[in-house]
């Protein structure tokens, strides 16, 4: 069985894969966290650079990804962004997420998820097991196929 | 050639199991059919006009004769007895039951192949030099960098919901034979004057609607960083590529409205920062993977010559094989354009004797073409008239590579629901033409290329003669380009005016092959010609 909880999270938290208490705390648009200086939760969306909010990691506990539609990927990318450069709070993906997204989004660094749509806990668990290897280095902790080759 | 180890394997077993559960999902209603589109897309899986379409990726078009064989049997199995070689070097079946497919992975799994993202908006398969190799003129194999980016781009999380398909393609000589420039990524292998090897980047090009010859973004990437360049391109593809307009979506519009000098000071900026992430695999994967390409062991003081008392077969040896770098062998096209034939279609019984003809006369290997041939990379010049015998026996002696006959054409609206107008009638129609004068062997080099709509699966931008089927009111009709080249000349076609019906199509294209023999020059193929003269006299000849 994986070693994360199902089901469990509180409010519309579905999964999370943090140890640490979820944050009570409402996330704000891009501008509008960029405008308060004591805003420590922000909810991306699709068309917002990540890239802005790169000098105010250090006082963000939440990020909110929004996903209005499972096929515009650029949550992906605004993730590993953030995880890259060492933003370490939590990390969510909201919105049309699904079942087969998981992995992936887990790989970029999500480690929250609030589906619009619940989803099934027996097949979210087998999707995020069914692989036991992967190709790239990315920001989780896996270990890329080339360097179980090489040691 | 490439094997497989227990990763590789282990992948693509996942794989398959993976869609098993998705397919089983989509059938209890689990998920949508809007839900399960992309998700089947990434397996290759189309809907077509009268059934679902599935494409079978060939990594950098190699295969082995078992390979060979099990497209075959599954050409048996699960289709019609026959398949479809495309323009991307892959294959595809068009009559597959959705129940089914998931057994056709497993099938496909068991001989290390797979068709994991041959469509969807992710990276696709990578293409390549299909002389890859063997090739004279090549500055190194350039497949050991194509299966590095394989592994790179497969299941990259990042990159599975692009804005739109996203298709690589890697040569390593100054003669483009994979229309490199026509791809989202377009990569050459080049050396130094000091004999280092690099990566010159062209990122940007593509057919489609608004057809571009991709621009050159960086002149040498050195090869232990080929990979996070790559990862720093798709970065700021998929976070600024348009994802408004579905036919705005690809690269090149990128490229193009940010102005390819602000495109690669991004990627620039991307590749820095990912440079300290670790995310380049290490020179010792390289040279694993390089090893599994070394050349076969080639005889040596092997006859340089063949015997061409047959002119049949001297015709064959003429047009269908090209230079190998080691003496006393060649490579040899196995057309699939028999005239009057159905462009790429190859039997399950065609299958299997050239699976068998590359075990016996080419080191067990063969390859597939973006212009939908099959070639044996290393016949040994000696051997080509017993294997010429074989090959007309099954009605794959054709010779007519790069010749009018060799048309390229995409399926048409016989099976694709994109299509507008139907292109394999169109190419057998041109075929039988051509044979039936006899002007096609007077031709020469003349590469004409069909697409049934806008979208260009039939590289109608890129031929020297190029066909577009349109839907004018409800009636087919086909608009002629002229001056395309998908090779190192690079150049998008122009339309010479008003389209033609079915049969005027056929007639149009006689009228500029003979202008072209009437005013040629001495040496000139019929691009050069066109080039030359210019688009009015061909106009003049076409529309008086």
């Amino acid at each position: 069985m994986a070693d994360f909880d199902l089901g469990t999270g509180r409010d519309e938290v579905q999964l999370r894969f943090r140890d640490d208490e979820q944050a009570d705390v409402a996330a704000v648009t891009v501008d509008s966290f960029l405008d308060q200086v004591d805003a420590d939760a922000v909810r991306i969306e699709p068309g917002d650079d990540a890239r802005d909010l790169l000098p105010h990691l250090a006082r963000l506990r939440l990020v909110e990804v929004n996903f209005p539609s499972h096929t515009d990927g650029r949550g992906y990318s605004a993730a590993r962004l953030l995880r890259e450069h060492g933003y370490n709070g939590e990390l969510r993906a909201v919105g049309d997420v699904l079942v087969d997204q998981l992995r992936y989004l887990r790989r970029c660094g999500f480690d929250a998820f609030a589906p619009d749509r619940p989803l099934d806990e027996a097949d979210a668990a087998a999707a995020l097991e069914r692989f036991a290897h992967v190709y790239q280095a990315t920001t989780d902790k896996a270990v890329p196929i080339w360097s179980l080759r090489h040691g | 050639m490439y094997r497989y180890d227990q990763y590789d394997q282990a992948m693509v077993d996942a794989r398959v199991e993976e869609f098993r559960d998705q397919a089983r999902r989509r059938l209890e209603g689990k998920l949508t059919e809007d839900q399960f589109k992309p998700l089947r897309l990434q397996n290759g899986l189309y809907l077509q006009l009268h059934a679902y379409m599935l494409r079978v990726a060939i990594p950098y078009g190699t295969l082995s004769g078992a390979q060979m064989h099990m497209l075959a049997d599954i050409a048996d199995k699960y289709d019609r007895g026959y398949g479809h070689f495309t323009t991307r070097q892959n294959i595809q079946y068009n009559w597959i039951k959705l129940e089914e497919a998931a057994d056709l992975l497993a099938d496909l799994a068991t001989v290390e192949m797979h068709a994991i993202q041959t469509s969807g908006n992710c990276i696709r398969n990578i293409s390549s030099d299909h002389y890859a190799g063997a090739a004279a003129d090549e500055v190194v194999d350039p497949r050991p960098y194509a299966e590095l980016l394989r592994q790179w781009s497969s299941f990259h999380p990042e990159f599975a919901a692009l804005p739109r398909k996203f298709k690589i393609a890697v040569i390593a000589s100054e003669k483009d034979r994979a229309a490199m420039r026509l791809h989202d990524i377009g990569i050459r292998i080049v050396k130094t004057a000091e004999g280092t090897l690099g990566a010159a980047f062209y990122v940007g090009g593509g057919m489609g609607r608004t057809p571009m010859v991709a621009p050159l973004i960086r002149e040498f990437v050195p090869l232990d960083r080929m990979v996070t360049y790559a990862e720093a391109c798709l970065r700021v593809y998929n976070r600024h590529g348009r994802r408004d307009n579905k036919y705005k979506a690809r690269i090149k519009i990128l490229v193009h409205e940010m102005g390819a000098e602000e495109y690669a000071r991004q990627v620039e900026e991307e590749f820095a920062h990912l440079l300290a992430q670790g995310v380049e695999p290490p020179a010792a994967e390289l040279d694993r993977i390089r090893s599994f390409f070394q050349p076969p062991e080639f005889a040596v003081g092997l006859p340089e010559e063949a015997d061409r008392a047959d002119p049949d077969f001297a015709l064959w040896l003429d047009t269908n094989t090209h230079a190998h770098k080691v003496p006393g062998y060649v490579s040899a096209t196995i057309s699939l354009k028999p005239v009057g034939g159905i462009p790429g279609d190859a039997t399950a019984e065609q299958m299997h004797l050239m699976a068998d003809l590359a075990r016996d006369y080419s080191f067990d290997e063969c390859r597939v073409t973006h212009a939908q041939n099959i070639v044996l990379p290393h016949v040994e010049i000696g051997k080509l008239y017993d294997l010429w015998q074989k090959l007309e026996a099954a009605g794959l002696g054709t010779a007519n590579l790069d010749t009018v006959g060799d048309i390229i054409a995409c399926p048409g609206l016989d099976y694709c629901s994109l299509a507008n107008a139907r292109s394999i009638p169109v190419a057998q129609k041109i075929s039988r033409r051509f044979a039936e004068t006899g002007k096609g062997a007077a031709l020469g080099e003349l590469k004409l290329k069909i697409s049934g709509c806008i979208n260009a699966c039939g590289h109608h931008h890129a031929g020297h003669i190029g066909i577009l089927g349109v839907d004018r009111k409800g009636v087919e009709n086909y608009q002629l380009l002229l001056g395309g080249s998908e090779a190192e000349d690079v150049s998008l076609g122009k339309i010479t005016g008003p389209g033609f019906n079915e049969a005027g199509i056929v007639d149009a294209v006689e009228t500029v092959a003979d202008l072209y023999l009437a005013r040629r020059q001495e040496g000139e193929r019929f691009l050069d010609t066109y080039r030359r003269l210019g688009m009015d006299a061909f106009k003049e000849a076409l529309y008086g």
